[in-house]
């Protein structure tokens, strides 16, 4: 009996889960993409357009991948040169400055958010940290350690993993599909432990509630959220490698409410999982794709924004679903691509403004600005 | 009695890996077929130095070489600590830098100019390719650079597979083409061994070709051109050969009697030329020297209307031409490997002689 309880089950997540289910019912969102938005000076360029993020004034940061991933060979150890840079941008796109040059922390970027004091967080999956700049740029808080060296040898021969490592995004909801994941294989020992503590395996995103607490997604080899006081001292944390509700497979973007309750972007399990302020778990949205990107509009009636990215080596779906906090779908906008409006696996989205949204892609190395127009959905 | 058997196969052993490695060393190609009956075209070279850098910036190993509407000259050369991308004015003087610390520049192959002046570069360490508009800024990206890992990458064994070819990624990436409709060919490459078709969007196509000698087949395509009939000619270095594809990659003919082109240009306006370059390897191996380096001029049907050139040091001599653009049909660049440089060679295919 309970057996076919659970095939039910499936199912009827499978038919909730279907592309026709997710497509047929939602409405297209218009929308507008500004053009040549980022104006950078002659020598800077930038690189994957991993994170993007706006302050109070409406300020754009703009966390990148830049040149120079390079390794340097010491007399006993390999030490990676930084590479990640983080730019500022005015509302107008114009160039501001460079923060955080040939920091320690920066090695391989993946998020930046501004919290609501104007503080830049940024999270380096490279060098396991998140780094709090405050609104004038300077380092006020460090998380976790970047290693003192990586590990030689180590890694896993190149050709035993690219298949999936490529793979494709199949349409929307659609059950099964290959993991979309980005990354290099991480090393088994330690994959999806949920390790608890203050340290870090590939982190993704960070969030804050209204008490200033502090969610970081951990991430590529960790799979947990990682629950902080405002001070940066560890409280708890949940989840680990699984499809189970409260388990993780890449946790990679995180986002809260007004009320405390936490968002998590389970990518590879095409999931949103919400959980209330202590990490119980409270619902799980399926219909979406995969959730590379979330984040949730700030003001009296909040949004949740997703972003069912296509895979770095496919141009496959693509679009950016607006909800309800409860879930429900409003509507959807975009597809993959390399042409204005289009889009190259977003990674990061910015929704300050509900109907004027940041989008960091990878593929296409830009930040685009969206103006939403809902109203006109149809 | 049991050890002499044994010393008898290793002996055997050590006698015949070393008449390996002497053919190895002597392992001399033939000229080209069309070597000794080609006419001989004369030229002049504008000198090893003509272009003229600004103090503290030096060029390394001459990838490429492109020209674009203004006759402005772009090099893509790799340089100490990264990969750099320079414009010139016509008389070499020097412009800019474009692409400075860029996260695609990490092993430059090739830089090509399209009709629009856009500025595309290839590198085959970040398995990208990148456009540049006029103005030098990222418009378009084809690929993508592997993310960083932690640890070093194993380097697989020689004999290892390569993964099978994906629409999206490349595998060390050479060269780039475009039709009149702005479909874009790119040569890919070293470890993928065949064409990939997309449109001008960057959307895919289709792709040709796997590694082998077989018609069809290609052992680094090395460079790529298409001419105003959209047809492809793709330089498959390894086999020593050309192979020209229709514009929706099908196999029309071979060119087999120029050598080993290292770099194919097909020249604009109403009468078309190919010219393609067979290379003295970039190893400064004198005896192969000795019988590669010259540049063979042809009509698109594989007829060889002469050739000019050889390996050699000085100016007007080649040191591993890598790159050839043709913009103007007698006044062309070559870019070389070895002897870091970029000459400009005035033609004369009038005065040719046997």
């Amino acid at each position: 009996m309970m057996r076919s309880f659970q095939i039910l089950i499936a199912a009827v997540a499978m038919f909730f889960a279907s592309p026709l289910f997710a497509q047929l019912s939602v409405p297209e969102i218009p929308y507008d993409s500004a053009p040549n938005l980022l104006k950078l000076p002659d020598n800077l360029y930038l690189g994957e357009a991993v994170g993007v993020a706006t302050n109070s004034k409406g300020h754009i940061y703009v966390f990148t991948r830049s040149g120079s991933t390079n390794v340097t060979t010491g007399t006993n150890r390999a030490f990676v040169r930084s590479s990640s840079r983080l730019f500022e941008f005015d509302q107008t796109g114009k160039y501001v400055r460079e923060m955080g040059q040939g920091l320690y922390g920066f090695i391989f970027a993946h998020a930046v958010r501004v919290d609501p004091q104007d503080n830049i967080w940024v999270i380096d999956e490279g060098s396991n940290m998140v780094i709090k700049f405050d609104p004038e740029g300077r380092v006020v808080m460090t998380m976790g350690r970047k290693p003192e060296a990586i590990r030689v040898p180590a890694a896993p021969p190149p050709l035993a993993a690219p298949a999936p490592v490529l793979g494709g995004n199949p349409a929307a909801g659609g059950p099964g599909g290959a993991p979309a994941r980005e990354g290099p294989a991480p090393s088994p020992a330690r994959e999806g432990a949920g390790a608890p503590g203050d340290n870090f395996d590939r982190p993704t995103d960070v969030a804050w509630d209204a008490a200033g607490n502090i969610f970081v997604a951990d991430g590529y080899n960790n799979s947990r959220v990682a629950k902080f006081d405002k001070d940066g001292k560890y409280i708890k944390s949940w989840g680990s490698r699984g499809t189970q509700p409260s388990q993780f497979h890449t946790v990679h973007t995180i986002a809260t409410d007004a009320k405390g309750n936490v968002y998590v972007g389970d990518r590879e399990n095409r999931r949103i999982q919400v959980f209330d302020n202590d990490g119980n778990f409270k619902s799980m949205y399926i219909n979406v794709g995969a959730p590379w990107a979330v984040c949730i509009t700030p003001g009296q009636h909040q949004y949740l924004y997703s972003s069912n990215s296509n895979g770095t080596a496919d141009m496959d779906n693509g679009e950016i679903y607006r909800m309800e906090l409860d879930g429900k779908i409003l509507g959807k906008f975009g597809t993959a691509g390399k042409q204005m409006k289009e889009f190259g696996s977003v990674h990061e989205i910015d929704c300050r403004n509900p109907n004027e949204i940041y989008v960091g892609e990878i593929t296409n190395w830009r930040v685009q600005k969206l103006t939403l127009h809902p109203d006109q959905a149809k | 009695m049991k050890r002499w058997p044994e010393f008898l196969v290793l002996s055997a052993a050590v006698l015949f890996a070393t008449s390996l490695f002497a053919q190895e060393r002597n392992n001399v190609p033939p000229p080209a077929a069309a070597f000794a009956t080609a006419p001989e075209i004369p030229y002049d070279s504008a000198g090893a130095n003509y272009l003229k850098f600004p103090a503290g910036l030096y060029l390394g190993e001459a990838m490429g070489v492109a020209r674009n509407s203004k006759g402005q000259i772009l090099v893509f050369t790799r340089s100490g600590e990264a990969m750099r991308l320079f414009q010139f004015d016509p008389e070499g003087n020097f412009l800019r830098e474009i692409g400075q610390g860029l996260y695609g520049f990490a092993m430059a192959h090739a830089v090509r100019v399209d009709s629009q002046d856009n500025i595309w570069a290839v590198d085959e360490g970040t398995d990208m390719v990148i456009k540049f508009n006029p103005e030098g800024r990222v418009v378009m990206l084809l690929g993508r650079r592997p993310e960083y890992g932690e640890g070093l990458l194993a380097t697989p064994p020689n004999n290892a597979l390569p993964p099978p070819a994906v629409p999206y990624r490349f595998g060390r990436p050479t060269d780039i083409a475009w039709d009149a409709s702005g479909n874009i060919f790119v040569a890919d490459g070293y470890t993928n061994s065949r064409v990939v078709k997309y449109d001008k969007w960057g959307k895919f196509i289709k792709s040709m070709g796997t590694k082998g000698t077989e018609p069809n087949q290609f052992n680094t395509p090395h460079s790529i051109q298409t001419d105003a009939n959209g047809n492809v000619y793709v330089a498959d270095r390894g086999n020593r050969r050309i192979q020209v594809l229709s514009n929706d990659l099908t196999l029309r003919a071979i060119y087999d009697n120029v050598g080993a082109p290292w770099a194919v240009c097909i020249t604009p306006g109403p009468h078309q030329y190919l010219y393609s370059s067979n290379s003295n390897p970039d190893n400064n191996n004198s005896n192969v020297a000795a019988v590669t380096g010259e540049i063979y001029k042809m009509e698109l049907d594989g007829t060889v209307l002469g050739k000019f050139g050889k390996a050699g040091k000085l100016a007007k001599e080649f040191t591993t031409v890598h790159a050839i653009d043709c913009r103007n049909p007698n006044e062309i660049m070559t870019a070389e490997i070895t002897g870091w440089r970029v000459q400009k060679l005035a033609l004369h295919p009038a005065a040719s002689s046997k």
